[in-house]
């Protein structure tokens, strides 16, 4: 089992490389560069000057090939946890992607968490009175929750919000704490704006896991030992929740490898409607304006921290799942 | 008693002789979900086909008196309390003095009867037959009578015309981008399947690899690289591509695994000893045996498409106004003070709501139906 921990960790590099390679052929993709679009910009403000833009495309090799541009991306990168040069902002995107990206990883660990909270309990209690009222409206909101799109929930509910309580519930932030330095009041004013995102975010994943875990848990409770439990005497609730749920875990963890991708995706829309200080209303702005450092970073750390999280999940599932074979990395 | 177990045994023996298909179609019945799913399904897709005609108005008209109009509803009780052909009653508009705000008020007293078949100015049936006639309209049409069901956008054009002529964009993009995965998915993945070894080994870390990625952020920036200002057909094919990139992987996958669980099958075996060539056995034997299967999986990934086309149009990276898909009429619902104002602007996400769900429910039914044998 060590062995194919430290598998896994080692086929990790190789993957981190990939995606910097896709993240930075992404950005490369599009006609032009970023001197293009400041080169029709100078020309409509009448101060066009070509010296100017000459010296900025030595300066960040625009000129040079592709490979040579990565290169310097990732030297300076690794060497200096360099991400380059935000040309719109006129900052280093180290200094401007910090708190977006935080708050992403941050966002979107507590959807995971209130997701499992939601959906678990409900999930065993389906099992255990299939087809009751309850079940039945567990099914339709799983359905409905997996056919609507983030972003389509996020208007619907801002629009509810707005009708019912006549207020704005966009933002992570009141605006006087906006720019603020963090502070205990600062934690607490994120929470009450949270339960927004964490809703539009967590449903469709929610969603999936309830019918996930109500069909587990029904093949589970079919099984032989669970009526040896019963036999025994337990109460009923101590036998679902020792023998047949603790099985039934076990296909969870593996899913979180695709929920994970599949969240921060959803992180992207979502704070772009909701218009939420997180990686993604900036990787628009950033992609439109074709400041490809930027853009490229969010793309690069975006795929970065879904990797991790895919790689901790998969080492979780190891470890509690002793059923996993090994023979291949 | 011997009459009912003799009604058994024919039963039993039908069930033995019957083929596959019937087979299928008897199981996939049994599923109401997915019956009804197929006709809504059917029903929309029609609307996307006769999209000129089913709609009231040209989905690019511009009413200038009817800005961000209320839906109207469709009345069958006449003011004096009788019973009615159907009827809308003509909205009155009043400009508010102070916010210079249109509002709408139903005119009680003046009714315009709808029927089918209501004539309409001339227009052109996809791009060449002239019509006169469209499905729904008003039976008089004058200057004022308006029949704007689901209310007007922020140029006064209808929405539910723009709806039915944006199903075209919309649920075309789901077809054509899975049968581009398709092909892409059923070459790699049958090869990784058949072939096994290192093409396998390469295949499936590609797979892996491009399903661990956060998928919007990908699209987003392969769908920024798309020049914008071109032919809506360009873009349509190219955002189809961006999608395909990474859908194949799922019916990869699939494809593979048919494949490996049919390798060892005995009737392929049987085929290999009596000398049948390998790309005969491939499409002759291994082919139609997880047909239905492939099918039934298809059918799954076309609301993935579709939910995907829809949130790039959205974002303003996929098609662009004046094309007409769902994402694009939902562009104009983005910020609060248009849906505050407009909520009907919202829509379009119903549509795209119902339509991903009937598609899910169909999928669902389709495999169950393809593995006929299966338990119920």
């Amino acid at each position: 089992m060590t062995g194919y921990i430290i598998r896994r960790i080692l086929w990790f590099i190789p993957t981190l490389f990939a995606v910097s390679i896709v993240s930075f052929a992404i950005i490369q993709l599009p006609p032009g560069d970023y001197l293009t679009v400041l080169e029709a910009q100078m020309g409509a403000e009448g101060d066009y000057s070509p010296e100017v833009v000459e010296r900025l495309r030595e300066r960040f090799g625009f000129d040079q090939p592709f490979l040579v541009q990565y290169g310097k991306w990732m030297w300076a990168m690794l060497a200096h946890g360099d991400l380059g040069y935000s040309f719109e902002w006129r900052v280093p995107v180290s200094s401007l992607i910090g708190e977006y990206m935080a708050l992403t990883v941050a966002v979107t660990a507590a959807t995971l968490i209130a997701t499992w909270i939601v959906a678990l309990p409900i999930g065993i209690y389906s099992a255990v009175r299939p087809y009751s009222v309850f079940d039945y409206v567990a099914t339709v909101f799983g359905f409905i929750g997996k056919a609507t799109p983030n972003f389509l929930l996020a208007l619907i509910l801002m629009w509810l919000a707005f009708v019912y309580w006549g207020a704005d519930v966009s933002g992570l932030f009141s605006p006087e704490y906006k720019n603020a330095p963090w502070t205990w009041d600062k934690i607490v004013d994120l929470f009450k704006h949270l339960w927004l995102p964490l809703i539009v975010l967590g449903t469709s994943g929610a969603a999936s896991l309830i019918r996930q875990m109500r069909a587990n848990v029904l093949d589970e409770l079919q099984k032989p030992y669970v009526e040896a439990a019963r036999a025994q005497g337990l109460p009923e609730w101590r036998v679902i929740l020792r023998y047949p749920v603790r099985v039934a875990l076990n296909p969870f963890l593996s899913t979180i490898g695709t929920t994970i991708p599949e969240l921060f995706s959803g992180a992207v829309t979502t704070a772009i409607v909701l218009n939420l200080p997180m990686a993604g209303p900036m990787l628009l702005r950033a992609l439109t304006s074709q400041d490809m450092y930027l853009a490229g970073s969010f793309i690069f750390l975006l795929s970065v921290f879904t990797l991790i999280g895919t790689l901790i999940s998969d080492i979780l599932l190891t470890i509690v799942d002793p059923r996993i074979q090994f023979d291949e990395a | 008693m011997t009459d009912i177990s003799q009604h058994e045994s024919d039963l039993l023996k039908s069930y033995a002789e019957a083929s596959g298909f019937r087979l299928g179609w008897a199981k996939f019945r049994k599923h109401k979900l997915a019956v009804v799913s197929l006709y809504i399904v059917g029903f929309l897709y029609i609307l996307a086909i006769f999209a000129e005609f089913m709609s009231p108005y040209h989905h690019s008209d511009i009413n200038r008196r009817h800005v961000l109009a209320p839906p109207q509803v469709v009345h069958f009780v006449d003011h004096g309390g009788g019973v009615s052909w159907p009827y809308v009653r003509e909205l009155k508009s009043e400009r508010d003095p102070i916010t210079r705000r249109l509002s709408y008020v139903e005119d009680v007293e003046t009714k315009h009867t709808l029927r089918l078949f209501a004539p309409s100015e001339p227009y052109e049936m996809w791009g060449f037959i002239p019509l006169e006639t469209r499905f729904l309209g008003i039976s008089e049409p004058k200057r004022g009578a308006t029949m704007f069901l689901l209310g007007t956008d922020t140029l006064g054009r209808d929405v539910l015309s723009r709806i039915i002529r944006g199903a075209r964009i919309s649920l075309s993009i789901g077809l054509v981008g899975v049968a581009l995965s398709f092909v892409i998915g059923i070459v790699l993945g049958g090869m990784s399947g058949y072939y096994g070894g290192w093409v396998d080994t390469a295949v499936q870390r590609t797979i892996d690899f491009l399903q661990s990625l956060p998928t919007i952020p990908l699209w987003m920036g392969l769908a920024a690289a798309v020049p914008p200002g071109q032919d809506p057909i360009v873009t349509y094919l190219m955002i189809t591509v961006i999608l395909s990139i990474i859908g194949w992987t799922g019916i990869a996958r699939v494809v593979r695994g048919r494949f490996l669980a049919l390798r060892e099958e005995d009737f392929v075996l049987a085929a290999r000893i009596s000398g049948a060539s390998e790309i005969r056995i491939i499409l002759r034997h291994m082919v139609p045996s997880f047909a239905s299967h492939i099918i039934a999986s298809l059918t799954l990934s076309i609301p993935e498409m579709i939910l995907a086309e829809t949130a790039l149009s959205f974002l303003g990276l996929g098609l662009q106004s004046p094309a007409v898909s769902w994402g694009v009429l939902l562009k104009d619902a983005q910020s609060l003070q248009v849906i505050s104002q407009a909520p009907w602007l919202l829509i379009p996400g119903l549509a795209v709501v119902i339509t991903v769900l009937a598609f899910n429910f169909l999928g669902d039914g389709l495999r169950d139906a393809s593995d006929p044998y299966g338990k119920t």
